[in-house]
């Protein structure tokens, strides 16, 4: 089987790498995400009319029903429509509460009562502050488990490598979610630390290779024995990767618009942590020189001297 | 050598396997469309009269009847479609109106489990709202301003106590400062720890420290700061208050399973399966109780200045000069008589309320006071109106005596009833709680999820997780052929023993969860495909088949552990984070790795061990690159 050479193009992978997360830094800074109802708190309703309907004449009529503010459009097909509100500072939380039952009441108003409520939603604004604080929390704590956990079961080399890797996808998927400005909401979010779960799993699979080959081969340059490994793991990657984005596609074009933003983000992201446990985390371990010695099985240094009398 | 599993395991797996099916099974029994009448008062039986009513108001209009049962003092009536349930509902209210109760008449689901596998504890898997349709609130109770006013009523007593106690404490003056400390101002140091003393001894909750105000003539003050358990008991108090008063709310709604609970420190959980106005749903939930603590008249006592009421099935006629109102109650607890060791129910009033109470009892000793719990309910009332007739819904006040006890002494701000069965007792404190000043709720989340959405969505997601798990099992065959069928019979029974645990935990699915199961089939094959590589790099080396697969089911498995454990790590911070439909996420992701780890590793080494494992083999293929 021919061998692919992929470390002879680490410096080409790096530096692209470097150049898109650079991108996706200057998208998140510049334009931030586009966050959703989750995070942002406020109110959203979603009626369907019994025809395709315009949302442009929506707009009108709650404009003259005295609303502002709010945001129609399609969602999903062309009788199906979203209202959005942003919090009103100007009301008290409780009536920024009913905020969605009088959204509701104007429109089913301006329809003639012909309209059906599919899904109202209202997200104060102290929640939606908590959601993010926890999301973010919660990215934190899975990297800090993981560099834990590899260090423990691999070694610190490794560990860096994984958690590289892994700020690698979600900050990519993140450039993406916010250069295209699609809505980042929780659904998002739990597809993000799933994103990590995954592209971990390839990582630890590949890293486990090369754990073992180096331990076998007694010379050889390391990029030659990553690459070995990288081969070695290739068919494998490829599969799950593939039967992993064949679930996902139906997925996104079955489930509904409700798990759609899960769904592209889990496809952004397997397909950049596929990329990454070959670019991101083998690379750095050749960056940081992992060698031979790092990974002899330490002896006990007790039981040497245990035996003295 | 041979690969074989010895007998014990290949029953374990078989035995995993029967069980899977077993707890999955309920699952596949659709569920019935079916009305459950309760009665309001949670306590009392439907009774056999009342489902005959019911029954056969619903023949008279044609509707058919599946089953009738009463079980735990509800009627549950199975029907056939979802049609004659909607019909149903007010055909039973109108029929039971004209019986003297109020009953709650909700639509609901009802499984049809068969009976011996429910004796097993198998039940299907429960629906989330989004998958149901139905109402979600989070509450937050607002005990910052719960604290503060507690702090304003201590502010009132502690100078009622230092003008009037057996030792007069003169004090300058008093203020409220930042980070609830409540500080008192005195003219020299002696008045000073006078008070102190006096604090420390009549006032627990509080933290004392002395401060010098160098710049005020009264400059020698006491900070009293509340502890942080005295801050704890009232915020308790506060969320629990609401949560009775929601919990008696929630039945008015007619809801089959509703959910309330406390999440956190400060807020409330209230789910309401089934429930699409939720306009409605707020004005009730919103909707207090009040107390009264009133006299019982002297039998002398004119008709004119006394109410008539009833107490355990006997009249009692109490004043009507009122004693004071259930918002000068702070604290209703549950206790215990440190004399004789019976329950009783100790009540804590603000200071105007314990001045109130002092004033009216001091010169009623030996007479008895009754607590009356007052409630604005609804009630339908049907009337002819063009020739029809219609439902109408009007509010009306509820008025119970709840306690009627003897003044045994002058009473003040905390006092306690005693005398009391220990259920009484608890009963008792739940409505003194619900009936006494409510600290503010407000909304911080709602959503909403119309039941044609949530059909939808169950759809939605069957539909993809039946082609996303075909395209797998396809691909699995083309590509690896006999071991992509062992592989296969691994995923499936995966999917069952997924469905299967879920059931038994009585977890909950949601959108997301089923998003989760589609991502755990994609992924469970990872574990297979591993293990196939390593037994074709095998047969590459020229390895004998036999060794060949023994070696890949070994080198894998360190492999396959090390990428499961830090997966399930990273679920269950998932898990520890999400709220909701995330957490649904997270449960089925969790479960699909431990149940795709028995499948994949051992489930497919037991299938190939038994397909080519028992006998000596030259050649062996793995799909299309052959050895």
């Amino acid at each position: 089987m021919r061998m692919v050479p992929f470390m002879k193009y680490r410096q080409v992978a790096a530096w692209s790498s470097v150049a898109l997360l650079l991108g996706a830094v200057a998208s998140l800074s510049i334009q931030s995400l586009n966050w959703g109802l989750d995070f942002t708190g406020g109110t959203l309703v979603e009626v369907s009319y019994p025809e395709a309907t315009n949302p442009e004449q929506i707009r009108l009529n709650l404009d003259n029903a005295g609303w502002n503010g709010h945001v129609v459009q399609y969602f999903g097909s062309d009788r199906d429509i979203l209202v959005r509100m942003p919090p009103q500072k100007t009301l008290s939380d409780k009536d920024n509460a009913r905020l969605g039952d009088s959204l509701f009441a104007a429109l089913s108003a301006s329809a003639d009562g012909q309209i059906d409520l599919r899904r109202s939603e209202f997200v104060g604004p102290a929640v939606g502050e908590e959601l993010a604080n926890q999301g973010g929390l919660g990215l934190l704590a899975a990297l800090a488990m993981v560099l834990l956990y590899v260090s423990f079961r691999f070694q610190l080399k490794f560990a860096v490598g994984a958690v590289i890797a892994l700020f690698h996808d979600v900050l990519f998927t993140l450039g993406i979610f916010s250069l295209l400005r699609w809505e980042f909401d929780l659904t998002v979010l739990a597809a993000l630390l799933a994103v990590i779960g995954y592209s971990l799993n390839d990582t630890i699979v590949v890293s486990d290779r090369i754990r073992e080959n180096f331990r076998q081969s007694r010379r050889g340059k390391s990029s030659d024995i990553i690459d070995e490994s990288l081969n070695q793991t290739l068919g494998r990657t490829m599969i799950t990767s593939l039967t992993t984005l064949l679930v996902l596609f139906a997925l996104l074009i079955l489930g509904g618009e409700l798990i759609r933003g899960f769904a592209i983000a889990l496809i952004i992201g397997v397909v950049v942590g596929t990329y990454s446990s070959i670019y991101v985390a083998a690379n750095v371990l050749l960056r940081l020189n992992l060698s031979r010695e790092d990974l002899i099985v330490p002896v006990k240094e007790g039981a040497d001297l245990d035996g003295e009398p | 050598m041979l690969n074989r599993y010895p007998l014990w395991k290949n029953l374990l797996i078989v035995g995993v396997f029967v069980l899977g099916i077993i707890y999955a099974m309920p699952n596949f029994y659709p569920p019935d469309y079916a009305i459950q009448i309760q009665n309001e008062q949670g306590s009392a039986a439907v009774q056999d009269r009342e489902l005959t009513v019911a029954l056969s108001a619903l023949t008279e209009s044609g509707i058919q009847i599946k089953s009738s049962s009463l079980v735990d003092g509800n009627a549950l009536i199975r029907l056939s479609t979802a049609d004659d349930q909607l019909k149903a509902q007010p055909l039973i209210q109108r029929a039971l109106h004209d019986l003297n109760a109020n009953f709650v008449i909700a639509l609901n689901s009802a499984p049809t489990t068969p009976q011996w596998l429910r004796e097993i504890g198998a039940e299907p898997m429960k629906y989330g709202l989004d998958l149901r349709g139905g109402v979600h609130f989070l509450m937050e109770v607002d005990t910052a301003s719960a604290v503060e006013d507690r702090l304003e009523g201590m502010e009132q007593d502690i100078k009622r106590a230092f003008r009037s106690g057996s030792e007069r404490v003169r004090y300058a003056g008093t203020s409220i400062l930042e980070g609830r400390v409540l500080q008192f101002q005195f003219a020299d140091e002696d008045v000073r720890s006078k008070a102190r003393r006096q604090v420390e001894e009549s006032y627990p909750q509080f933290v004392v420290t002395e401060s010098d105000l160098p710049s005020s003539a009264d400059g020698f003050a006491l900070n009293l700061t509340m502890s942080d358990s005295a801050i704890r008991e009232i915020e308790d108090f506060a969320v629990q208050q609401n949560l009775q008063t929601i919990r008696n709310r929630v039945n008015e709604l007619g809801v089959a399973e509703p959910l309330v609970q406390r999440l956190g420190r400060q807020r409330i959980v209230v789910d309401l399966p089934g429930v699409q106005d939720t306009a409605e749903a707020k004005k009730i939930l919103g909707k207090v109780a009040t107390l009264e603590f009133r006299l019982e008249a002297s039998p002398d006592a004119s008709r004119a200045s006394t109410l008539p009421h009833n107490y355990e099935g006997r009249a009692v006629r109490l004043e009507r000069d009122l004693i004071l109102r259930g918002e000068r109650v702070f604290d209703a607890q549950v206790g215990f008589d440190p004399d004789s060791g019976l329950p009783q129910v100790n009540i804590t009033l603000d200071s105007e309320g314990g001045e109130l109470m002092h004033r009216s009892t001091r010169h009623n000793i030996g007479r008895r006071m009754a607590v009356v719990f007052i409630e604005t309910k609804t009630r339908d009332r049907y009337e002819f109106q063009d020739g029809r007739e219609v439902k109408i819904s009007e509010p009306y006040v509820e008025e119970r005596v709840i306690s009627l006890a003897t003044v045994q002494a002058a009473l003040g701000v905390s006092f306690r009833i005693t005398g009391l069965a220990g259920d009484e007792a608890r009963e008792l404190a739940l409505l003194l709680r619900a009936g006494a000043l409510a600290a503010d709720m407000f909304i911080a989340e709602e959503r909403t999820v119309g039941a044609s959405l949530g059909q939808e969505n169950i759809e939605l997601g069957a539909t993809s997780v039946l082609i996303g798990f075909s395209l797998v099992v396809l691909f699995m065959l083309a590509f690896y052929q006999w071991f992509g069928l062992a592989a296969n019979l691994a995923l499936i029974a995966n999917l069952l023993l997924l469905v299967a645990v879920m059931s038994s935990l009585s977890a909950t699915l949601t959108l997301p969860g089923i998003a989760g199961i589609v991502l755990t089939v994609g992924m469970a094959v990872d574990a297979n495909v591993l293990i196939f590589s390593r037994i074709k790099e095998e047969l590459r080396k020229g390895t004998a088949p036999q060794l060949a697969i023994n070696a890949g089911f070994e080198r894998a498995f360190v492999t396959i552990l090390d990428a499961n454990i830090t997966t399930l790590l990273v679920a269950i911070i998932l898990y520890s984070i999400g709220t909701g439909p995330v957490k649904g996420f997270a449960i089925t992701l969790m479960i699909g790795i431990l149940t795709s780890m028995f499948t994949a590793i051992m489930g497919t080494r037991s299938l190939i061990n038994l397909a080519v494992g028992g006998r000596p083999i030259k050649r062996l293929a793995i799909g299309w690159s052959q050895s």
